[in-house]
């Protein structure tokens, strides 16, 4: 397998029932890469995350992290080997507060053990202060600072949203897969999202694998397409190769490749538009 | 998971290494006789009747509001203390020895309406602030309803055991091929079986039957189309109470007695039917009741006589509770349930 | 139309509930505490309390006064018709066969003792002139509100605690004084009861007027106030035995037990979110393990002292809840809970069966278990015991509290709130489940070692499914997830229902409708669980509980 590559999946496929929700998919995610991940509805992105992160046991197939294959291992292990991730609908721990969240995500980086919390070791007490300063400066990245002892279901939306991927991020990860980031968001809030992102890899050197809905952020800032339709890859390359893709062009628009040209050049132009603002 | 994996192992080869050994034992024994061994099966498909009759209600309640209604094993008890008020007069006065139909019809009807009101009452009341509530909020609430009802009948009408009139006419027995079978028994079942059909007719043919089916299987979609959510839920605690109500007027019929807290076990061991057929599936409520009343029964004889226990009847209730806790460990589906599970995941 | 409809409404759910508590057979039994000797009962307080209850609801929202009086009086006059209804038919027909509760000693009780004609019309009466009362009450003053509530309710607690209260007033000079002026040895004096009431009410009064006056207290101030409470608390539970004597430290006995497996069940329940409802399975391995270690009878193993055998209690009650939480791990919510609850049965059958009665002693019960002692001194007592009892308790508030706000703590309440993600995140769910069921086992075997040598004996009767379901409404009606809630929850339902012994048969009626009640309107509990401030007190060094920034 390639030096280069952090992530990869070979012939991944998982089933429910009768149903291929996804059919050997291979995909390579280079390190330091942002990797989005497009496609219709239901056509497996969420699936993809659940099998690399284990949270499903892919039916067959392989994934590979760091040359170390990580598919049959719990979900804790594959946190552990260092891939974090969020979800389409927030997954925040609604009852404590966000920096508890945070705190949360710092398990597998806090080390003490519980007769040493029960008795107040002086280990136990420096661990817990150095997770608080790390989370601490967690909270001010994801600029949170002075909203930490809130509830994380009183937060507004777009905080939680960050809430989620700070959580994710205090998991120390190589890896961090964003499903969704900029669902329900205004195309300004949209924009403060893909910053946050990039400010996010350049902060913590880390490699992004990302689903998203919107063409225009996938278009604005991924180094790297893969597109998914019914469970398969139909394309795959650069925004600029994909978006010209006929493959593709027919699964977004639900257009037969013998469609009229009108109807692709009009599909050609809202892709290339979204390219256009990078 | 290898530890889980081990410990899973190991309580499955000990249950199945216990039931092999008892059964041969048993059989090698020989102490029982073929007219014993039917006694069990015939008592165990008569009190499984009846567990199939409770379970169908823990089934359908949990089918279109997801969640276990702890208090169904109470509502069975409402039903046979309505029973019970019903039928000490007319045998009193001599009419239920006469007009053995017409006053069974009516201890019934009794059971039924009563069970199947409180069964709307403490919808209203206690689960339908819950509707969308996660969590173990209404489960608990459940328990208070069932402490609640328990506690309300042991206040209004004592907390003695009261005996349940025994006409005459119950004591007939048939005897074919040298086996003796006691009426009440094929009374029980027949009618079992009989209400259990009607209601699976009112769950398939009806227009509430099918709006019922149509929440169980996604409750926001058949909102949208229209059906009456609310409606179906208050007619799915109808149904349910008064099947229920039937099931505790027979259960005093056969037991001969009716107390406050009669409902709890045979509550919870339905309960543990429901999910052995698969909770959400009528007819897996059926067949799961039925299973666990046989296991039930001939279990202690068939399982523990063989490996030496003494007195292996007392064991009986812990024979259902290992089998409810062993389906819930390791097929929460149940056998019927497939589809339901593939949701929950 | 609209109002007069809804007051109505109200008076009949209120004159059910009337009804409902005398078939029940409450009031009948209330009627036999006074409250006020020779004047007012229990009984007629509860009626009077549902009349005036009945009267504030029916006028809220009615708009102009003389419309809320209306509605006051019309709810009242609903209400009492019903119980007057009550009346007449118990006196004409023939109930008692069926509710047993509907005798002569009731239909007198809710006649007044007249004949029932005239009963019947002091009922209507009074549900009017309550329901009007009511209704004045509710738009008066608040201030003056609040003082009213505040002296009737002291009077109600001095009239019924009248025994206990005595109790503790076994002196000469002025507090005997004090005694003699407001008690008799049956209860209240009526001039006591007047005098009370003004104390209440003034300083209700006096209070309000400065508290309104008052800033708000900050952070600081109210942590120093919780701390300052707490300790007054505990030093009024370590002094009671000795100042209220044996009964006294019998029921506190009961209550710091149920605060030991309150602190258990909560990391459990509260924490970690598993509901657990077989928590009397581990309670049972605890006491009969202690039993069957220092049993002095032939069923006994190794006449251990009780110190030695303890630990051992506690180990195999923690060995216990593993490998029953093992095969259970990924058994959840809902399901767990009845798992867990047939577990507890199990149990239960199992120990009171002849399979295991030659090791267990089936209904016969394991007898003959040693006090622990101190060197010579023996804890031989329930008051002594109750010290025991209290040091375990505490140790494990501090264990639970310690935890709280620890990894483990934190990774458990990740795993209440939404198991997936907490596993995604590198929680191990294998390890902080057992760690879970483990300790919480542990607290719960704790408590049956300590049962089982308050006793000296064990019987399979002492390990019914209710002993779970007392710690799990505690937790509950405490508050789950809050230490404080433990200790308040065993009070109110341990404690209280102990101190009034006659209505021990109707504490699980109670417990139920507070399950009920608890869950509908305030399922965070009467002392919910704190969020913590750990942002700004992080600076501080160490995460400790502060006050509330909202209640939860």
């Amino acid at each position: 397998m390639a030096e280069a590559s952090l992530l990869l999946c070979r012939r991944l496929t998982r089933r429910f029932g009768g149903i291929a929700a996804l059919t050997d998919l291979d995909l390579e995610v280079a390190a330091g890469a942002i990797h989005s991940i497009i496609g219709p509805n239901g056509a497996g992105k969420t699936t993809v995350f659940n099998c690399i992160t284990q949270n499903l046991s892919p039916t067959s197939g392989e994934v590979w992290f760091r040359s170390e294959r990580i598919d049959g291992l719990t979900p804790d292990r594959v946190a552990a080997a260092g891939i974090s991730r969020t979800y389409q609908n927030i997954r925040l721990f609604r009852n404590i507060t966000a920096i508890e969240n945070l705190l949360v995500g710092m398990h597998l980086h806090v080390h003490s053990h519980w007769w040493g919390a029960v008795l107040g070791t002086p280990h136990t007490r420096r661990e817990e202060a150095r997770a608080h300063a790390e989370a601490l400066k967690l909270l001010h990245f994801i600029d949170l600072a002075g909203r930490g002892d809130l509830l994380a279901r009183n937060l507004a939306y777009g905080e939680q949203r960050r809430l989620e991927i700070g959580r994710a991020l205090a998991t120390r990860p190589k890896l961090l897969l964003l499903d969704e980031p900029t669902a329900g968001m205004n195309p300004h809030e949209t924009s403060r999202m893909m910053a946050f992102i990039q400010r996010v890899r350049a902060e913590f050197d880390i490699t992004i694998l990302l689903i998203e809905h919107q063409m225009r952020v996938v278009m604005g800032m991924s180094d790297r397409v893969t597109v998914l339709d019914h469970g398969a890859k139909i394309a795959e390359g650069t925004p600029a190769e994909v978006q010209g893709d006929p493959a593709v062009i027919e699964a977004y628009l639900g257009v037969k490749s013998a469609a009229p040209a009108a109807a692709r050049d009009h599909a050609a132009s809202l892709l290339g538009a979204a390219a256009s603002e990078r | 998971m290898s530890a889980v994996s081990l410990a899973l192992w190991t309580v499955r080869f000990l249950v199945v290494a216990l039931v092999v050994a008892g059964t041969i034992g048993t059989i090698l024994k020989d102490r029982y006789t073929t007219a014993q061994w039917f006694e069990f099966v015939l008592f165990g498909l008569t009190i499984g009747s009846l567990y199939a009759q409770v379970a169908l209600g823990y089934t359908m309640v949990y089918g279109v509001l997801r969640l276990i209604n702890f208090a169904h094993g109470d509502i069975m008890m409402c039903g046979a203390f309505a029973g019970y008020f019903v039928a000490t007069p007319l045998e009193n006065s001599g009419f239920l020895e006469v007009h053995p139909v017409l006053g069974m019809t009516a201890i019934l009807a009794a059971g039924m309406v009563v069970s199947g009101v409180i069964a709307v009452l403490t919808e209203r009341i206690a689960y339908r602030p819950f509707r969308r509530v996660q969590g173990f909020a209404p489960l608990i609430c459940a328990f208070g309803v069932s402490f609640f009802l328990e506690q309300t009948f042991r206040g209004l009408f004592g907390s003695s055991v009261k005996s349940y009139p025994a006409p005459k006419w119950e004591g007939v027995e048939f005897h074919w091929a040298g086996l003796s079978v006691p009426g009440v028994d094929v009374l029980v079942i027949v009618l079992a079986v009989a209400f259990m059909a009607v209601l699976y007719l009112i769950v398939q043919k009806t227009r509430m039957g099918m709006a019922m089916r149509a929440v169980s299987e996604d409750g926001e979609a058949a909102a949208l189309m229209g059906v009456d959510v609310g409606k179906v839920i208050v007619f799915t605690f109808a149904l349910g109470g008064a099947m229920a109500g039937i099931a505790g007027v027979f259960y005093a019929f056969l037991f001969k007695q009716v107390y406050f807290y009669m409902g709890f076990t045979p509550g919870i061991k339905a309960f543990g039917g429901a999910v052995l057929g698969g909770i959400g599936s009528v007819p897996g409520a059926m067949l799961g009741g039925f299973f666990l009343g046989l296991v039930e029964s001939v279990g202690p004889s068939l399982f523990l006589d063989g490996i030496g226990i003494k007195a292996p009847y007392e064991l009986r209730d812990v024979i259902a509770y290992t089998l409810m806790i062993l389906v819930l460990v390791f097929r929460p589906q149940g056998i019927l349930g497939e589809h339901m599970a593939k949701k929950r995941a | 139309m609209k109002t007069l409809t809804k007051a109505a409404t109200t008076g009949l759910l209120f004159g059910v509930g009337g009804v409902y508590l005398a078939l029940v057979g409450l009031l009948e039994m209330m009627q036999a505490r006074p409250i006020v000797f020779g004047a007012v009962n229990l009984g007629q307080a509860v009626l009077a309390l549902l009349a005036l209850a009945c009267g504030v609801v029916a006028a809220r929202d009615a708009g102009p006064a003389f419309a809320r009086a209306g509605a006051g009086l019309l709810g009242g006059l609903v209400a009492g018709a019903l119980m007057a209804l009550l009346q007449v038919i118990v006196a004409t027909v023939p109930l008692q066969g069926m509710f047993i509760a509907a005798s002569p000693a009731l239909r007198n009780m809710l006649a007044f003792g007249f004949a029932p004609g005239p009963g019947a019309l002091a009922m209507l009466l009074g549900g009017g002139i309550g329901g009007l009362a009511g209704a004045v009450l509710a738009v008066t003053l608040p201030s003056l509100r609040r003082a009213i509530v505040a002296g009737a309710a002291a009077v109600v607690i001095a009239g019924v605690f009248q025994e206990l209260i005595q109790l503790m007033m076994q002196y000469e000079g002025i507090i005997g004084w004090i005694r003699d002026f407001v008690y008799t040895w049956q209860g209240l004096r009526p001039q006591g009861a007047v005098a009370i009431f003004v104390i209440a009410g003034g300083t209700s009064l006096v209070l309000s007027h400065r508290s309104s006056a008052d800033h708000v207290p900050s952070p600081d101030e109210r942590r120093r106030r919780r701390f300052i409470s707490a300790g007054v608390a505990l030093l009024v539970l370590v002094l009671m035995p000795l100042l209220a004597g044996a009964y006294i430290g019998e029921v506190l006995m009961l209550v710091g037990l149920y605060i030991l497996m309150g602190m258990g069940l909560n990391l459990e329940v509260g924490l970690a979110g598993l509901l657990d409802l077989g928590f009397v399975a581990f309670f049972a391995v605890g006491a009969y393990t202690t039993a069957l270690l220092t049993s002095g009878s032939s069923i006994g193993l190794l006449h251990l002292s009780y110190w030695e055998a303890m630990p051992i209690a506690v180990l195999i009650s923690i060995l216990g809840g593993v490998l029953f939480g093992l095969p259970v791990l990924g058994v959840r919510g809902d399901y767990l809970a009845v798992a867990t609850l047939g577990l507890g049965e199990i149990v239960r059958i199992v120990v009171l069966s002849d399979f295991a009665a030659p090791l267990l002693g089936g209904p016969q019960g394991v007898l003959d278990i040693p006090k622990p002692s101190i060197g010579s001194f023996e804890l031989g007592s329930p008051v002594k015991l109750f010290y025991l009892t209290l040091v375990c308790a505490g140790v494990a508030a501090f264990i639970a509290w310690r935890l709280e706000n620890s990894r483990l703590g934190r990774a458990w309440e990740a795993l209440r709130d939404d198991e997936d993600v907490a596993q995604a995140l590198g929680v191990n769910l294998i390890r902080s489940k057992l760690l879970a069921y483990g300790l919480g086992a542990a607290f719960a075997g704790l408590g049956g070692s300590i049962f089982a040598t308050m006793l000296g004996s064990v019987y399979p009767s002492s390990f019914q499914l209710l002993i779970s379901i007392n710690v799990l409404a505690l937790i509950i009606v405490g508050g789950m997830g809050s230490l404080p809630g433990v200790v308040l929850g065993a009070i109110a339902l341990i404690g209280l229902p102990e101190l009034l012994r006659e209505f021990g048969e109707y504490r699980y009626l109670f417990y139920g409708a507070a399950l009920i009640v608890m869950m509908r309107w305030k399922p965070e509990g009467l002392w919910p669980s704190e969020v913590r401030s750990r942002e700004l007190h992080a600076a501080a060094g160490e995460a400790e509980p502060v006050a509330a920034m909202e209640p939860g």
